[in-house]
């Protein structure tokens, strides 16, 4: 079966986020960027049921200018076997990158799409659940275990309470939390290989669908800061303080 | 102007952080009906009836619904949908699974963990972890939005709405429920705990928790983890605070053995009063902390226990 795995560009998760001077966006200018955390596990996970000889061929497909093909070429070194690029210069919201990605879901027709919860970025956790209503696909989010078995898979999620198994009647989605699995590092040969690995480039406007935005960014703030309060030498001095000063034990 | 809201229950109790998604859904502006779907959950609708603000309860009590499975949840909110102007749901797991499905089945935007409402179609959200605000102004003739509570205080349930029971039933038929493995706890959800004492790296093992469970037991509270305790395996999951766990503001959080990562923060930075106890007198945490204490936690734990 194929697995198809869309991935993101976002800011590399150790970069200081800054906004800049006029409030209009944060500033990605001449900022390390890299694969979102969530979507690498998903890309890991991919390869995993590829090794286990569930997965015939793992599809890796990002939404972005030509930059993103980093990303991609990183899937592939990680052991993608080939990727799609679909090319816009436009950042889109969620529903029409799920829109996008649908197209794709229709020409590939894969058994199991595998994407990262939320991004580090715009923090929506959305594309993946939309993706599954729009193909019309069960979803298993914020997994932490993925079993597949037969013709359903078995989706352990992170829940509020603790964890819940959902099983799934293929073709399904996932969606990966942290602990579904520690990503691998490219080796250097996988990482030369990947660039002889095919790549196509499709243009996001050849799809026929309406990508206006759905929203307007009004303006983005830095958050409030909080004040370092004070260090406090005794327990005895911290219980004194938290019933008298603080008022919030008794 | 109506406004959907969906209660987070586990078909027993209507869970807290609702009160606080209602709140939010006033600010919205127009009526306001609050949708129990589940199983045998009719406790639940009873207490939703109490709550202030609302002016009816739908509820839609079948099997198909007992696990909140998002196939079907998506369905029975999405032909809903039409009498109402906002789709609201609280960001806990249940509506962050099903609400961006009633967004794509609806063709319209979600507009994500909300923490202000600035009018009935712009909202405040944090992005890039709590590292930037963002006010977002949506174009979509309806508005699907899920909400993050710490920003909105609790409306009172004293109320008296009328309830309604409803007889659809929307099984999409696709996926089912397995297994569930849920943390047992006579302690407050983290979510709803006006203290909150979390451990973390620092704690060394999981056993060494019980060091923080004396003091819970004095203070009400409820016990959470940083996201380097639940990867090292100490605890579980569930007891995560923090960008990709649970999102808290207590009255008082204590954090213990916690260095104080970014992606930590982002979970409790907005409670009232922070109390950080490391040995480590440059770890980030006291620089957020309102009272920082540099000491060995295994002393200091048992030492606070005593003079509570």
């Amino acid at each position: 079966m194929k697995i198809l795995v869309p991935i993101k560009r976002v800011i590399d998760y150790n970069v200081k986020v800054r906004v800049k001077p006029d409030n209009s966006n944060v500033d990605l200018a001449n900022v390390k960027m890299a694969i979102n955390p969530f979507c690498e596990i998903a890309v890991e996970e991919a390869i995993r049921l590829k090794e286990a000889g569930i997965a015939s061929e793992v599809i890796a497909v990002s939404i972005g200018d030509k930059s993103c093909q980093e990303q991609l070429r990183t899937a592939l070194a990680l052991g993608a076997d080939r990727a799609i690029q679909i090319d816009t210069a436009e950042t889109l919201d969620a529903l029409n990158i799920a829109k996008l990605l649908q197209k794709i879901v229709e020409e590939e027709q894969p058994k199991l799409v595998i994407l990262g919860k939320q991004s580090i970025d715009s923090d929506n956790n959305q594309t993946g659940q939309m993706l599954a209503a729009l193909t019309n696909m069960p979803q298993g989010t914020f997994a932490s275990e993925v079993k597949v078995d037969g013709d359903k898979v078995n989706v352990t999620r992170e829940v509020d309470g603790g964890l819940q198994t959902v099983a799934l009647n293929l073709p399904a989605i996932v969606t990966t939390d942290l602990r579904l699995n520690e990503p691998r590092y490219a080796s250097l040969p996988n990482i030369m290989k990947a660039k002889r690995k095919p790549l196509d480039v499709k243009s996001a406007a050849d799809f026929g669908i309406d990508l206006s935005p759905r929203s307007t960014l009004l303006k983005v703030t830095p958050p409030a800061t909080r004040q370092a309060g004070i260090i406090v030498e005794s327990i005895d001095e911290l219980v004194e303080k938290l019933k008298n000063e603080a008022k919030v034990i008794s | 102007m109506s406004v959907l809201v969906y209660a987070e229950h586990d078909n027993q109790t209507l869970k807290a952080e609702t009160l606080k998604t209602v709140a939010a859904a006033q600010a919205m502006g127009g009526e306001i009906t609050l949708l129990v779907a589940g199983h045998h959950c009719q406790t639940v609708a009873e207490e939703a009836a109490k709550v202030n603000g609302i002016s009816k309860v739908l509820v839609a009590d079948n099997t198909a619904y007992e696990y909140q499975l998002a196939e079907n949840i998506s369905l029975l909110v999405t032909a809903l949908a039409s009498e109402h102007d906002h789709i609201v749901a609280t960001a806990l797991t249940t509506g962050k699974n099903f609400m961006p499905r009633v967004a794509a089945l609806l063709d319209v935007a979600q507009i994500s963990d909300i923490i202000g409402v600035e009018s009935s179609d712009t909202f405040v959200r944090p992005i890039y972890a709590g590292n930037a605000i963002a006010t977002v102004q949506s174009l979509d003739s309806k508005k699907v939005i899920t909400v993050r509570t710490t920003g909105f205080d609790a409306v009172a349930t004293d109320g008296n709405a009328e309830i309604v029971s409803l007889d659809t039933v929307t099984d999409a038929g696709t996926s089912s429920y397995v297994s569930e493995e849920l943390t047992v706890s006579e302690r407050p959800d983290l979510g709803a705990a006006s203290v909150i004492i979390s451990g973390g790296r620092g704690m060394q093992n999981g056993d060494n928790f019980k060091l923080l469970e004396g003091i819970a037991d004095k203070l009400g509270a409820a016990i959470g983890a940083s996201r380097a305790a639940v990867d090292a395996g100490f605890v579980p999951n569930d007891m995560q605070v923090g960008q990709t766990g649970k999102i808290v503001a207590p009255d008082l959080y204590i954090a213990v053995g916690i260095s104080g990562a970014i992606q930590h923060l982002a979970g409790m930075k907005d409670s009232k009063v922070i109390v950080a106890i490391n040995k480590d007198a440059e770890a980030p945490i006291f620089q957020v902390a309102d009272y920082g204490i540099v000491a060995d936690l295994f002393e200091a734990l048992p030492e606070l226990e005593s003079k509570l």
